[in-house]
């Protein structure tokens, strides 16, 4: 698949419907994801933004839609056919959502024991250089609960990074960090955007957003209110879009 | 006046019925829920166990902290069970002159019913909580959906090792208990009831058959197989945090003993009617 601009389209999301109980949180989900672009995604609490990314991986199924990755369509798929997809999408869970009971090289391990066939010894490699990719060099043996907040979520980016994936789904991955430790975080995925990594970036924090994203969509009322370029968006006269720009949305007036 | 008290009343009861009703609703909802969810997750977890990869060394893991956990609390409760049966059986049978009769009596309840009840009660108490409050806290800390998002299944990583760890680990306990039971038995009857070491092991030997022992671990293998399963199945069905933890944990304990004492009188039955030998 591919765009006008013969930018390739590698994952499309049609008509996405889900609901949980009498909740409706997604009526008729549709945006594609281009080759090499990170797509942030805003929209008010409560609004479906992370319900996205974790049907994206099959963590919930849609009550109705496509996603369509590599020609599979990936609601359609059983928990055993979502492995492989599983190790080609990767998902960056809020608060790194660590293994307590292993260290940081386990955690870091786990993917490339599970799915690759590296011998122990590059196994360690590969985990060092990602430790030092994430400015964590050294916290090896540590376990999760000897980590700050900001490390656990960068610990929980390199153990999904590690084993290559083809796309990164970011849940709110900056949410509850302080400056210097988020600024830390957006400096990693700055890294990974020089490798030209395809990404999803769910998130509350505008600038952030703005700052690592080619794209922006804006999630209300269950549906992609408007999805184009950083800068298209920035200039939009739209007063939701220009409320989520400024920061000063009324969560109860746009919920 | 009256009528005002008559329709009040009769309001009362209406809204208390319907309470009721609503009560009785619930719970019937909330059984049907165990039963589907618990029956789903037992179809997946028969599904999964002989599909590659195995982890051989989770479930090694598993058995032996189990084993190691529940260990020194086997040891005490075996040796009290057997020990205050022995007493209780010796004052009460002395009166009608049957002291004798304490190895055969004591020996066979330990190895039918009190090793296997007892252990299971205490594995229910220590890890069935355990494995609760361990899942729980994977499941509302994202660790589950984790192991899921990493391609591989929480039903491999999780359950699989945690139910075969407590169907070996279970009945190798009761078995210690067991002895330790009559150990215990032996110890009161030759301090306290004058019964000498080589009557006792004699009798208790002569009564004791091999489906004794068999049936006895029969019934800890339904028990592991429940308490590991129903652990599992509330972990990972487990929403509110730290509180939907804590429920569940005692959920669990709850449960699994509530299913242990009612399905022991229904193996019991069972066995009385299969294998035991008619006296």
């Amino acid at each position: 698949m591919h765009t006008n601009k013969d930018q390739k389209i590698i994952l499309d999301v049609k008509n996405l419907h889900k609901s949980f109980g009498i909740k409706i949180v997604h009526q008729g989900v549709s945006f594609q994801l281009l080759d090499g672009e990170i797509l942030g995604l805003f929209g008010v609490s409560g609004s479906g933004k992370s319900v996205i990314l974790r049907s994206i991986i099959g963590l919930e199924k849609p009550d109705s839609g496509e996603i369509t990755f590599e020609d599979k369509d990936l609601t359609k798929l059983s928990e055993r056919e979502l492995i492989p997809i599983r190790t080609k999408i990767a998902f960056v869970f809020q608060n790194g959502a660590l293994f307590d009971s292993l260290t940081v090289e386990e955690n870091l391990s786990y993917p490339l024991i599970e799915h690759t066939q590296l011998n122990s010894e590059e196994i360690h490699q590969r985990v060092n250089t990602m430790l030092e990719l994430i400015d964590m060099k050294g916290s090896n043996h540590l376990l999760p609960a000897e980590l700050s907040g900001g490390m656990q979520k960068r610990a929980g980016l390199a153990r999904a990074i590690i084993i290559e994936p083809k796309i990164i789904l970011f849940d709110e991955p900056t949410a509850g960090l302080d400056p210097i430790n988020t600024r830390r975080f957006l400096e990693n995925i700055k890294k990974l955007k020089s490798k030209k990594i395809t990404g999803i970036f769910v998130t509350h924090d505008i600038p952030s957003a703005f700052e690592i994203s080619d794209r922006i969509a804006i999630l209300y009322h269950g549906m992609i209110y408007v999805i184009d370029k950083v800068e298209k968006i920035k200039q939009l006269k739209d007063p939701l879009v220009q409320s989520f720009i400024r920061g000063i949305e009324e969560e109860t007036q746009y919920a | 006046m009256d009528s005002i008290t008559a329709v009040m009343e009769q309001h009362t009861k209406q809204s208390f019925l319907k309470r009721l009703a609503g009560q009785l609703g619930n719970r019937i909802l909330s059984l049907m829920h165990f039963a589907g969810g618990f029956g789903l997750l037992c179809h997946r977890t028969f599904k999964e166990m002989f599909q590659p990869p195995f982890y051989f060394k989770l479930v090694i893991e598993q058995a032996y902290n189990i084993g190691v956990q529940s260990f020194l609390l086997v040891l005490v409760t075996g040796l009290a069970t057997g020990s205050v049966m022995a007493l209780q059986f010796g004052y009460g049978l002395s009166k009608f002159g049957g002291k004798l009769y304490v190895p055969k009596v004591v020996a066979l309840a330990i190895l039918r019913e009190m090793g296997p009840v007892f252990t299971s009660l205490l594995v229910a108490g220590r890890i069935g909580s355990g494995i609760a409050s361990e899942v729980a806290s994977m499941k509302v800390t994202q660790q589950i959906d984790a192991i899921r998002a990493l391609g591989t299944s929480p039903i491999k990583k999780i359950v699989i090792p945690r139910l075969l760890a407590s169907l070996i680990a279970l009945p190798i306990l009761t078995l210690f208990a067991d002895y330790i039971g009559l150990l215990g038995a032996l110890l009161v009857s030759l301090k306290d009831l004058n019964i000498n070491w080589e009557y006792f092991l004699t009798k208790s030997l002569e009564t004791l058959r091999m489906t004794d022992l068999l049936t006895g671990m029969a019934k800890t293998i339904v028990f592991a197989f429940f308490i590991s399963m129903s652990a599992c199945w509330k972990g990972l069905n487990t929403e509110g945090g730290t509180q939907g933890v804590g429920n569940t944990t005692t959920w669990v304990v709850v449960t699994s003993s509530i299913f242990i004492m009612v399905s022991d009188f229904f193996l019991t039955k069972l066995f009385i009617l299969t294998v035991y030998p008619k006296y």
